[in-house]
């Protein structure tokens, strides 16, 4: 009897116990979730009011908007055309550029020097151009790349901007390498080293394992990861908007200057008056939003089924 | 004794500074069945690997001692030659995913830019398929994933894979611990039809399996060969101490 109320106590203590850490758990529980939500909230609130002050550039261009050729502010008049094409050009050229790289440092990362001090000099040059300010590429593109692409140019007998375009795109590419780089690094490392091994056993090279076994698996996964390389391009702005030439007109090939979104908005915007400019810009960042948000969504999307696959 | 294709001379491997196998001394005699027994962490899979030369694509891991597969030093021979000649199956069946069953059992000759003629690689993908009893299963389906067999015969199919090399002797770590029984059984007939063409080294911690299908076992203790003996001989006589203690399931 007395034995069995004593034990009723040390359960009662161990219950209180038991339901303290429960409440805890919950409670902290709860707090990530709320976070999570305040994030949510905060992504949808700026959806929503890019939307709404939109709305006047919505009204006075319409579908215009998006393949006028025109940009004059005093008449009103405003074409996104220039810097559609501006950023696609300077996005998708950085692309080719970074690619190559990205893929072969990967795959040199992956496969030949896993571990060890020439992989480590690797991984951490690769960190430090991700931590590098864009600002100081827009400034080390202006003092070292201008001169090299206007020197090119003068060769090619085109008009030595200097700015531009192609030299847009190459400090763009040289920007996104650490984050292909480490994208398709996560994704080579991946395939299965039992596929590797058989590949191996059956006689293969290691570069006939990585062209054969390696390459196809992550094709995907690869695929991925330049799509999210191309998100992250799309909208970077300040280096590209130092170094492409700020040009209303499209761009004739990839030496002319030009603009895209990014250095559209961030160059006029002080100066946008009116309130249907004002709202252009606006309009203009909400298209570039929507446009990033899509390609980083179906890039993550894709990866997962890579994974899971 | 039957003639020798492999001859092993005081092999030792290591894994960085942890020596993993010492002095082993060996002469592997050919169409045999060959199982290699001992408990987990023995060196079992270490010595399969050695003998087709994968032990040394783990970094840090290293081999001293030789090797002679038929007189020739595996060691000075071409990769490529050598492990045509020394093929290897897996514990876990392992099909290259992105190819089909057909391109999965020539994949030796593709993934080393041996281009075939059309009729080759038929001729070449039935017989290796046959062979590995696994042709009337997937006849009508060569050209689909070889992913999506079971594993029992994606297990076969890696056999084939191996058998379209035309190997000399083909090394199996475990090939039905990740199987169930029937399909198990199916390959222990397999390998001892394959016995009459191939020399087969099998690891097994299977001693039924290893009573049942192999001629020749040898037994590894903390890395060192104890013994070596026909299976018969070695089961029902055992020489060593630590050999009787492992077959009558006294330690594991
Ligand atoms: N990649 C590696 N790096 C370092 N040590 C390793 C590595 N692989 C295996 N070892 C060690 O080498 C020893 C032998 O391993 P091995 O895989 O050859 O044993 P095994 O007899 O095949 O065992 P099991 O029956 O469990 O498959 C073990 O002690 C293991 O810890
Ligand atoms: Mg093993």
């Amino acid at each position: 009897m007395l034995f069995d109320q004593k034990n009723k106590t040390i359960n009662n203590r161990e219950d209180k116990k038991l339901h303290k850490v429960l409440l805890f758990e919950k409670i902290f529980q709860k707090s990530l979730g709320l976070t999570g939500i305040i994030l949510i909230i905060i992504l949808i609130s700026i959806f929503i009011t890019l939307t709404i002050t939109s709305i006047p550039s919505i009204k006075h261009l319409g579908i215009k908007f998006l393949y006028g050729k025109a940009w004059n502010p005093v008449t009103d008049e405003y074409g996104a055309l220039p810097f559609l094409i501006g950023t696609l050009l300077t996005s998708l050229l950085a692309l080719i550029i970074s690619s190559p790289f990205a893929l072969s440092t990967a795959i040199f990362l992956g496969e030949y020097y896993p571990k060890g001090l020439v992989s480590n000099i690797f991984k951490n040059i690769i960190e430090l151009l991700a931590s590098i300010p864009s600002v100081v590429y827009g400034f080390w593109g202006i003092v070292i790349l201008v001169p090299i692409v206007r020197n090119l140019e003068t060769q090619l007998h085109v008009l030595p901007y200097g700015v531009g375009i192609l030299t847009s795109s190459i400090i763009l590419a040289i920007m996104i390498i650490p984050y292909s780089v480490s994208l398709s690094r996560q994704v080579i490392s991946m395939v299965p080293p039992s596929l590797k091994e058989g590949a191996y056993s059956l006689g293969a090279t290691r570069f006939e394992v990585i062209k054969k076994i390696i390459i196809p698996h992550t094709r995907s996964g690869l695929f991925a990861s330049i799509l999210l390389a191309l998100g992250r391009a799309l909208g970077e702005t300040m280096a590209v908007t130092m170094l492409i030439g700020n040009s209303h007109y499209i761009p004739k090939n990839i030496f002319s200057p030009g603009n895209t979104m990014a250095s559209v908005i961030a160059n006029e915007f002080t100066e946008a008056t009116g309130s249907v400019y004002l709202s252009v810009l606006i309009e203009m960042g909400l298209l570039l939003f929507v446009v990033t948000t899509l390609i980083n969504i179906s890039g993550r999307q894709i990866i997962k089924r890579y994974i899971l696959h | 004794m039957e003639n020798s294709i492999l001859k092993v001379e005081h092999l030792n491997a290591f894994f960085g500074e942890a020596k993993i196998l010492s002095d082993i001394i060996l002469e592997i005699p050919e169409n045999q069945i060959i199982a290699l027994m001992g408990p987990s962490g023995c060196g079992k899979t270490t010595f399969l690997r050695s003998i087709n030369r994968l032990h040394e694509l783990t970094p840090g891991a290293r081999t001293e001692g030789k090797i002679y597969l038929f007189e020739e030093d595996i060691y000075k021979m071409n990769l490529i030659v050598l492990r045509r000649k020394i093929g290897m199956v897996f514990q876990r069946p392992n099909p290259f995913p992105t190819m089909s069953i057909f391109e999965n059992v020539i994949s030796g000759y593709t993934l080393n830019g041996i281009s075939l003629s059309k009729s080759q690689k038929e001729e070449l993908v039935e017989d290796s398929l046959r062979k590995a009893s696994l042709w009337k299963e997937v006849q009508d389906n060569l050209h689909k994933k070889g992913t999506f067999l079971s594993g029992g015969q994606q297990q076969r199919l890696c056999i084939a894979r191996s058998l379209s090399m035309k190997p000399d002797i083909i090394l199996f770590d475990e090939p039905t611990s990740s199987l169930d029984p029937i399909s198990s059984n199916k390959i222990e007939e397999l390998l001892l039809d394959l016995k009459k063409d191939y020399t087969i080294i099998i690891v097994t911690h299977n001693l039924q399996q290893a009573a049942r299908t192999s001629d020749y076992t040898a037994f590894f203790y903390l890395g060192e060969l104890i013994e070596f003996n026909k299976t018969q001989a070695l089961f029902s006589n055992p020489a060593k101490r630590q050999t009787e203690d492992y077959i009558s399931g006294r330690f594991g």
